[in-house]
This record gives C-alpha cells, sequence and structure tokens, in this order.
C-alpha cells in the first residue's frame, strides 16, 4: 500500500517536473526577448526583460493601471495608449475599442506582449495616485456639524491634481472600529497650494470615518490618505457654467473656482448652494471674494427655511426651486453638481426639464 | 477490430461529437469562454479554432500518457491530476512557440490560448475518451469532433448576439442571462438532431 502511494506520487511528480523542465527550457530559448526599454509619457524610462504582458511588468514596476479581471481580457479596463511597439490589435481586444480608442492606439495593457522597445502613454491621473502621509495643520468649524480639515503634505510633499478629484482617507482603528476604514472626500483647497489638501466633512451621525475627524482627530495628528481620483472635472467648453451643490458638496465646486480664478478663466458661472437654514451657510465671505475676483461669477445661497434669521433678504425655498427661478437659456449652460444622489437626481430633473441636454450636466454623487 | 471498422466509427464518434453529443450544448462544458467571448463572430472564430487544435491535440497526447503510464503502473485514479497538468504544459508551449515563429498565427489564433489552458471541457474531453475507452483512432475522432462541435456552438452563440446587440433586452436579462437563455434554446435544437441519427 505505502509503496503503491510512493510509487504513484513519484510517478506524477516526475512527469510534472519533466513537463515543468520542458517549459523552463522552452521559455529560456524562445521567451526570451532580452531587455527591452519602455518609455512611459516620453518622460520615464523603465528596462524590462521582455516576453511578457505590458500590464504584469508595469505592475512589477509599482504604476497601477487599473484592472479588475487580472489579464485576462474581460473586463477592459486597463487601456493604455501604446505609441510605437506594439503589433497590431489582437481579437482579444476588439470588443473593448471603440473606433476612435483603436485610431489613437489605445490597448489593453494585460494583451500587449512586450517584446521590443515600446513607447506608452498612461494618463497622468493614473501616474500620480499613490498614497501620502500628511499632518493635520488646522482644523476649521464652517457650521454646526461641517469642518474644513486642513492637511499639509509631508510624504510626498506635493500633489498634482486635476479641481473636483478626490481622495480616500484613511480612518486608522479607534473605540469599536478595529479596522482602517477608507471614505472619499473631494479636495476642497486651492490646487496652487501643492503642499496642501483640504477636505470639507460633515458630521454623519453614527459614521465611522467623520465620527473620527470630528471627534479624534487633533491638530498636529498624523493622517493618510491616497489618490487623487474620479472624473469629476471642468470641461475646456467656454459656455457658462451653472454650480449646484450644498453642504459638504462645496468642496470641489471651491477647488474648482480657486483654478479658475488661478487661471483667469472668463467663463461666466453662477453658483446654487442650497442650505436648510441660514446658520448652515459657510465660506460666505470667500465666495464674496471670489465674486469680486472672477468678473462673471455669481454666489447664490438658498435657504429652505428663515425661522432662525427672519432678516434673511436672499434667495428661499429648494435649490431647484431657485434655479428654476433663476437661470435663463439652460441651454446654453453646463451644469456641475456635487451632492447626495437625491438631490442631483432632482436638479437633472430640472436641468433637463429647463432645456439643457443631460451631456452637458456633469456631477459626483455621494454614495 | 480491424483498421478500417475502426476508421468507420472515428468518423461515426466525430459525427457524434460535432451534434448529437455536442459537449457544449449537450454536457454544457467549457461555458465560460462560450459566454465571455462569444460578442463578436470574429473573436469567437479564433477561439473556436483554438479549441479544436487544443482539444484533438491533448486528448491525443492524454491518450498516450494514460495508455502507456498510467494504465502499465495501475494509476488510473490519477489522470485527472495527469491529464490537467498536461493540457496546461502543452497549451503553455505551443503558445510561446507560436509567439516567435509565426506572429500572424499568433495573431489570430495563439492570443486565444491561454483563455481556454484550464477550459473544463479540454479536460471533459479527455475524461470523456477515457471512460468510453476509444481506441487511439477513435481519440482522433473524438477530440476532432468534439472540438468542431464547441467551435460550432460559439460560432452560432456569436452571431447571435451580434444580431441581437441592437434588441431591445430586459435590463434584467442583458449579458449573460439572455446568453444563458440563448443557449438552452441551442441546446433544445440540437437534441433534434439525436432523432435523425436514430431514425437512421
Amino acid at each position: 500500500m505505502i509503496a503503491s502511494t510512493l510509487i504513484a506520487v513519484l510517478v506524477v511528480s516526475l512527469i510534472a517536473g519533466a513537463l515543468a523542465a520542458v517549459l523552463v527550457v522552452a521559455e529560456y530559448y524562445l521567451a526570451n526577448y532580452g531587455p527591452c526599454k519602455i518609455t512611459v509619457n516620453d518622460e520615464k524610462e523603465l528596462t524590462v526583460q521582455g516576453g511578457k504582458d505590458l500590464l504584469g511588468l508595469l505592475t512589477a514596476e509599482k504604476l497601477f493601471i487599473p484592472s479588475a479581471c487580472g489579464g485576462r481580457a474581460t473586463c477592459g479596463l486597463c487601456k493604455v495608449k501604446v505609441l510605437e511597439g506594439a503589433g497590431p490589435i489582437l481579437p482579444t481586444e476588439e470588443p473593448y475599442l471603440d473606433k476612435e480608442e483603436r485610431e489613437s492606439n489605445t490597448r489593453l495593457a494585460c494583451q500587449v506582449k512586450v517584446r521590443r522597445d515600446v513607447r506608452i502613454v498612461i494618463p497622468k491621473e493614473l501616474l500620480a495616485i499613490r498614497e501620502y502621509t500628511c499632518c493635520c495643520a488646522k482644523i476649521v468649524d464652517l457650521t454646526h456639524d461641517m469642518k474644513l480639515f486642513r492637511l499639509e503634505l509631508t510624504d510626498p510633499a506635493t500633489i498634482d491634481y486635476i479641481p473636483g478629484q478626490y481622495v480616500q482617507l484613511r480612518t486608522p482603528p479607534y473605540g469599536k472600529n478595529r479596522s482602517e476604514v477608507y471614505r472619499a472626500y473631494s479636495i476642497a483647497s486651492d490646487p496652487a497650494e501643492k503642499g496642501i489638501v483640504e477636505l470639507i466633512i460633515r458630521l454623519v451621525p453614527g459614521g465611522i470615518c467623520t465620527t473620527y475627524c470630528f471627534e479624534h482627530l487633533k491638530e498636529g495628528d498624523e493622517v493618510r490618505f491616497n489618490g487623487p481620483y474620479g472624473d469629476f472635472r471642468l470641461s475646456e467648453s467656454p459656455s457658462p457654467i451653472v454650480f449646484i451643490a450644498g453642504g459638504s458638496g462645496m468642496a470641489p465646486i471651491k477647488c474648482m473656482l480657486h483654478h479658475m480664478k488661478n487661471t483667469t478663466n472668463p467663463r461666466n458661472a453662477v453658483y446654487f448652494f442650497g442650505a436648510n437654514a441660514v446658520k448652515e451657510l459657510c465660506l460666505t465671505d470667500l465666495m464674496r471674494q471670489f465674486e469680486s475676483e472672477l468678473a462673471g461669477f455669481r454666489f447664490v445661497p438658498v435657504v429652505a427655511s428663515t425661522q432662525d434669521r427672519p432678516e434673511w433678504d436672499g434667495e428661499t425655498g429648494l435649490v431647484t426651486e431657485a434655479v428654476q427661478r433663476g437661470l435663463t437659456n439652460a441651454s446654453e449652460h453646463e451644469a456641475y453638481l456635487c451632492g447626495s444622489p437625491g438631490m442631483i437626481d432632482a436638479c437633472i430633473k430640472v436641468l433637463t426639464g429647463l432645456g439643457m441636454p443631460e451631456t452637458s450636466i456633469f456631477y459626483d454623487k455621494f454614495a | 477490430m480491424n483498421l478500417g471498422a475502426e476508421i468507420w466509427q472515428a468518423v461515426t464518434v466525430c459525427v457524434a461529437a460535432v451534434f448529437t453529443q455536442n459537449i457544449l450544448l449537450a454536457y454544457f462544458l467549457g461555458l465560460c469562454p462560450f459566454i465571455g467571448v462569444s460578442r463578436e463572430v470574429k473573436t469567437a472564430f479564433g477561439l473556436g479554432l483554438a479549441v479544436i487544435f487544443v482539444m484533438t491535440a491533448t486528448t491525443l497526447l492524454n491518450w498516450l500518457a494514460y495508455r502507456y503510464v498510467l494504465q502499465p503502473l495501475g494509476l488510473e485514479f490519477f489522470r485527472f491530476i495527469l491529464f490537467i497538468v498536461i493540457i496546461a504544459a502543452f497549451v503553455q508551449f505551443v503558445e510561446m512557440a507560436i509567439e516567435r515563429f509565426s506572429p500572424f498565427l499568433y495573431q489570430q489564433l495563439g492570443v486565444f490560448l491561454p483563455l481556454i489552458t484550464v477550459n473544463c471541457a479540454i479536460l471533459g474531453a479527455s475524461l470523456f475518451m477515457v471512460i468510453r475507452d476509444y481506441s487511439f483512432i477513435v481519440t482522433i475522432g473524438y477530440g476532432l469532433g468534439s472540438g468542431i462541435g464547441w467551435f460550432l456552438a460559439i460560432m452560432a452563440m456569436a452571431g447571435i448576439r451580434q444580431r441581437l446587440a441592437n434588441e431591445r433586452i430586459p435590463a434584467g436579462l442583458q449579458g449573460p442571462g439572455i446568453t444563458l437563455i440563448i443557449a438552452g434554446l441551442m441546446a433544445l435544437a440540437f437534441i433534434g438532431f439525436t432523432g435523425v441519427l436514430q431514425g437512421r
């Protein structure tokens, strides 16, 4: 019995070993394409051993391309522009590439084998995704349940992002919460301050991350986040802008306004800020300052209830009602919305009702 | 059994494997690539060809390994492990060789090879070949027939799906849902072939 078991194991191991040996020899002679150079965005040169797929090689070099299927050409996420050295588009890639992508040499990185020097273009934002360590420099109370957290980057010391993008803030284990948790917050700061990231956070009762930020995080504490992520951003079009965002939805809009000021963007813009009560309005001074610095910008706070401040003389009612009243020729505008799914859906309904095509509406929904 | 009779049996087994015993539509093996890579006829064609090639070659290799290694040693129960190892090694070797020596063939066929290394239809064909006690020549017919049967099924499915692309399908059924329903209908149609053979 023992002898036959041993023989069985031995035989199968021998066969498997022999096959593996054949493959190793074959790989050495057949799949050895020598060292190849990968030039990334004409800036960075990587020297790799040829014969493997581009996705795997880039991951090994710590350039993370998103991929959900692990290189089997079924998710279509790992798109990268390969300008030289990729050979023709493979049939496995075809279902995932539209005409425009084919013409711009976009390929699936998991299917492209590197057999000679290649030149690739990776979207800058993918290159920039990484973990940042920073110090919580300042916590500012904006309203009774909203705070602004000013984070000074320590490692790396600066960050490049596109106004409108968000980061994933790390909450370390605390209290009953035993594992670290990541939550997404839009960057609110002035993009010109490359060493600073500001986040506007509203307390969610029972929320793991917001409770941590409100009750445990102190000025001087170390904070970590990764990013930047997201494709919510201003378009290149010259058409006038409608921003609609209340509460902490102001974060990406504030960032975009800083950016518009820095680049002296001449687009006309109006920002409808919705609040339930006057005491929920925040950063009004900054918005008034933007009004004086940005020629075509108007800030319209809209308050649903004026019970707490009866002397309020601005817009009242729901923010959607104010948009309906205040927005003329909506079809020529572009809208940028940030807030809860309910608020965004309501706004899209109103805007399309006013004649704005859905392709002109951009939004960042809080999940 | 003389050679003539064996060849005739191989042909019969081959035809049966294509139609009445279709490995995909009668046994529902090899479904993942069938669902995943049947969106376009062109891709399905390449994958189907790769399956024909790999299935024929690996059933033969596995027949040899079974007959001359496992049987004499009384190690038949090891066939699952050995078959899968042989299939994986063979596919990888062929892929490397094609990639090196024929970029054209690699473009058309080679890229699909990694997708079917762990395809259960390939292993299934080898196991059926053992269970049914086929001779070497009949195994050629069986491997080829199973491959062609799989090829036909995925080509038909890709053709149907291309036409379906512009149809209004209920949201819940889009993608794999409707594909599985169609596969079921195709299986029903293929059952019809059983009558053809029996009515002879």
